[in-house]
């Protein structure tokens, strides 16, 4: 029944995407990693402890909630993955939380991580700060003065907040020091990366972890509807993280439609957009061969969205090959679009929402649905990070 | 006969090799700093071709490729200055740069293009020896470039034989695992690991690079290889200068004594 072709190859190709564009200076450490995590993530002792912390720390299983009023106005069933209830508010500490417990199997003593948002940078400093371990989150200057509350937090916590200076000062930059310090830094540290992009086995790794809230999903589909299979599922593409896991489990099953939200910022034409899969080409970047916002010239080219979190210039690897196979349909959403969604479900369900996931709220306007459809929605991440962002917009 | 290999062939002891940006200080530098390094003695030279995201670099060459991308350096446009490259220039030259611009130029059509020039090889940092294998290898034979490859102290001996069989040119060993442009390290281990590749007895000439920025390290890393690469601190030395052509001379001569 499996259809394989979703999945990673041994050299870690997904198609044509994917592999390890890395310097040679990285080579030991993405191998090691490479060698080993499976194998540690498969130890009794790593899930026993991996699982007690997402229970009791993250608080999972995450509710999927019958949004009883959305539903009403859009004429279908539609539920949301509430992973803006985990502990950090959203879904990045699933996989924050398991690449914690590798680097502490793999004897490693200083994480660095990179972020946008902050909420990757507030996961990582929160699991370091349960291990113990010393946290460094590179963080673009822009970004930092856009989440100013994040970066407070990561600072609470014991973290040290590098501004990212080169380039455009935002998550792209932010990536490459995070990658120049662990080139410089190759025996004692571990990289956590925030989203399904890198080099393999990054993609790959980041996703299984991310996986849990689609496995979970179908259980709670079944105490909900019986069946495990909805109609459609959604989920916002910043780099791709809460997709993938959103969709993991249900890759193989054809019959649910897959529908990934990309920003595209002030429109798709406007030169202020973060759309990659309509903007994009077939490129390298971070280690990876994927969709690449670029000029003629494969220099990368800045994207832009309202949210922090998605305005990065490509997608993982595994999303540009379901975007080739037409998988998953990627489509583009405003920033307009996105704030109106936000702004409408906090009115009909009392749930703010993270504007990168208010992205894949906004589809639901723009689809049709018949009769008793069944609808998923990952909600990714709650709106307390992005208050001043609706404060100015809302003119609350 | 490749250029390189002639060299290495004539000469075995105390090579040294400038990388520099091209497109910087300004557009039209490429040659006449080619041209310059030449004439006060550099064996072989690196131009780098520049990219957005060089995440290998220090800030010093970070900063080149982003003022030379904003000069409007592109493959393009190097190309172009490239053509008249053998009028003048007559010791090897290799182009240095990241994966991405090369797989958008094509690197069929990039292989073909700098084999016309002249170029006499290539090396791309995060191109790695699999996707190197894979994908790209016959463009870069059929054209009789060199694929030049990175040795760190992390690299195993396996690897390192692997990758000297897959080398024509020389193997680039790094002084230490970092980014471009951080001082040199000249730790005990440092110099174990330089015997311990030396003692491999490889095909390939090995030239030592990152870190190497006067005399001291130049001749240091001649101890144990044929030559050394000096990047950032000559990128350093155009900055800022109007008769950046006229240092050229003394900074050459301050490396190689
Ligand atoms: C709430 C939320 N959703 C989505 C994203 C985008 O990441 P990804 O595309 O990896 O899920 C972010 C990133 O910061 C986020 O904070």
């Amino acid at each position: 029944m499996a259809h394989t072709n979703y999945r990673v190859t041994e050299k870690g190709y997904y198609g044509d995407f994917g592999g390890a564009y890395i310097p040679e200076m990285l080579y030991p450490n993405i191998e090691e990693l490479r060698n080993n995590y499976l194998n540690i993530i498969a130890q009794p002792d790593f899930q026993a402890e991996f699982q007690s912390l997402l229970k009791d720390y993250v608080g999972r299983p995450s509710p999927l909630y019958l949004a009883k009023r959305l539903s009403e106005k859009y004429g279908a069933t539609i539920f949301l993955k509430r992973e803006d209830l985990n502990h950090t508010g959203a879904h990045k500490i699933n996989n924050t939380v398991g690449q914690i417990l590798l680097a502490e199997k793999l004897g490693k003593k200083r994480i660095i991580a990179e972020t946008g948002a902050g909420q990757h940078g507030v996961a990582t400093a929160t699991v370091c700060a349960l291990k113990g371990l010393e946290c460094i989150i590179y963080m673009g200057e822009v970004d930092i003065e856009r989440q100013a509350p994040n970066v407070a937090r990561m600072k609470m916590m014991g973290a040290t907040v590098i501004p990212a200076t080169s380039g455009s000062k935002t998550l792209k930059d932010a990536t490459n020091e995070a990658m120049r310090d662990w080139i410089n830094n190759p025996v004692d540290t571990h990289y956590i990366i925030g989203s399904v992009v890198g080099p393999h086995p990054y993609p790959e790794m980041v996703s299984r972890f991310q996986s849990i809230i689609s496995e979970e999903t179908k259980k709670q589909l079944v105490e909900h509807t019986g069946s495990p299979s909805p109609d459609y599922v959604l989920a916002c593409v910043g780099g791709g993280s809460n997709a993938m896991g959103m969709f993991y489990h249900f890759l193989d099953d054809e019959h649910v439609r897959l529908i990934a939200a990309e920003a595209a910022g002030l429109g798709v034409n406007s030169g202020h957009s973060a759309a990659t899969s309509v903007l994009g080409k077939e490129g390298v970047l971070h280690g990876s061969r994927t969709i690449l916002m670029q000029t003629e010239d494969g220099q990368v080219i800045e994207p832009y969205s309202i949210s922090a979190g998605l305005d990065y210039p490509g997608i993982g690897p595994q999303h540009a090959h379901l975007h080739k196979t037409k998988r998953v349909e990627y489509v583009s959403i405003t920033d307009a679009e996105a704030m109106d969604a936000s702004l409408l479900l906090s009115q009909l369900e009392g749930i703010i929402p993270a504007i990168e996931s208010a992205h894949a709220l906004a589809q639901l306007e723009k689809m049709t649905f018949k009769g008793d459809e069944i609808v998923v929605i990952c909600l990714s991440g709650r709106g307390d990070k992005d208050l001043n962002t609706f404060m100015k917009y809302f003119n609350l | 006969m490749n250029r390189l290999k002639q060299l290495f062939d004539k000469k075995d002891k105390d090579i040294l090799s400038v990388y520099f940006t091209a497109g910087y200080p300004t557009l039209d530098a490429t040659l006449k700093i080619a041209e310059e390094l030449q004439n006060a003695g550099a064996d072989f030279l690196e131009i780098g071709f520049p990219y957005s995201d060089p995440l290998a670099d220090g800030p010093v060459i970070q900063k080149s490729s982003e003022v030379a991308i904003e000069n409007g350096m592109t493959l393009k446009v190097l190309f172009e200055q490239l053509k008249s490259l053998r009028e003048k220039i007559h010791i090897p030259v290799l182009l240095m740069g990241y994966a991405n611009p090369m797989i958008q130029y094509g690197v069929k059509e990039f292989c073909k293009k700098a084999a016309e020039v002249g170029v006499d090889g290539v090396i791309v940092p995060d191109l790695p020896m699999y996707e190197y294998e894979e994908l790209y290898k016959n463009d870069f034979i059929d054209n009789g470039l060199s694929n030049v490859f990175l040795v760190t102290p992390q690299t195993s001996e396996e690897r390192i034989r692997k990758i000297d069989g897959l080398s024509h040119g020389f193997i680039y060993l790094l002084s230490s695992s970092s980014t471009t442009g951080k001082a040199l390290n000249v730790s005990d281990e440092i110099g174990i690991y330089y015997q311990r590749v030396k003692d491999m007895k490889l095909n390939n000439p090995l030239i030592i690079g990152f870190g190497i920025s006067d005399q001291k390290s130049f001749e240091r890393a001649n101890q144990y290889a044929n030559g050394a690469i000096v990047g950032s601190a000559f990128v350093k030395t155009l900055a800022d200068k109007d008769d950046y052509l006229a240092h050229i001379p003394a900074f050459v001569k301050g490396i190689k004594g």
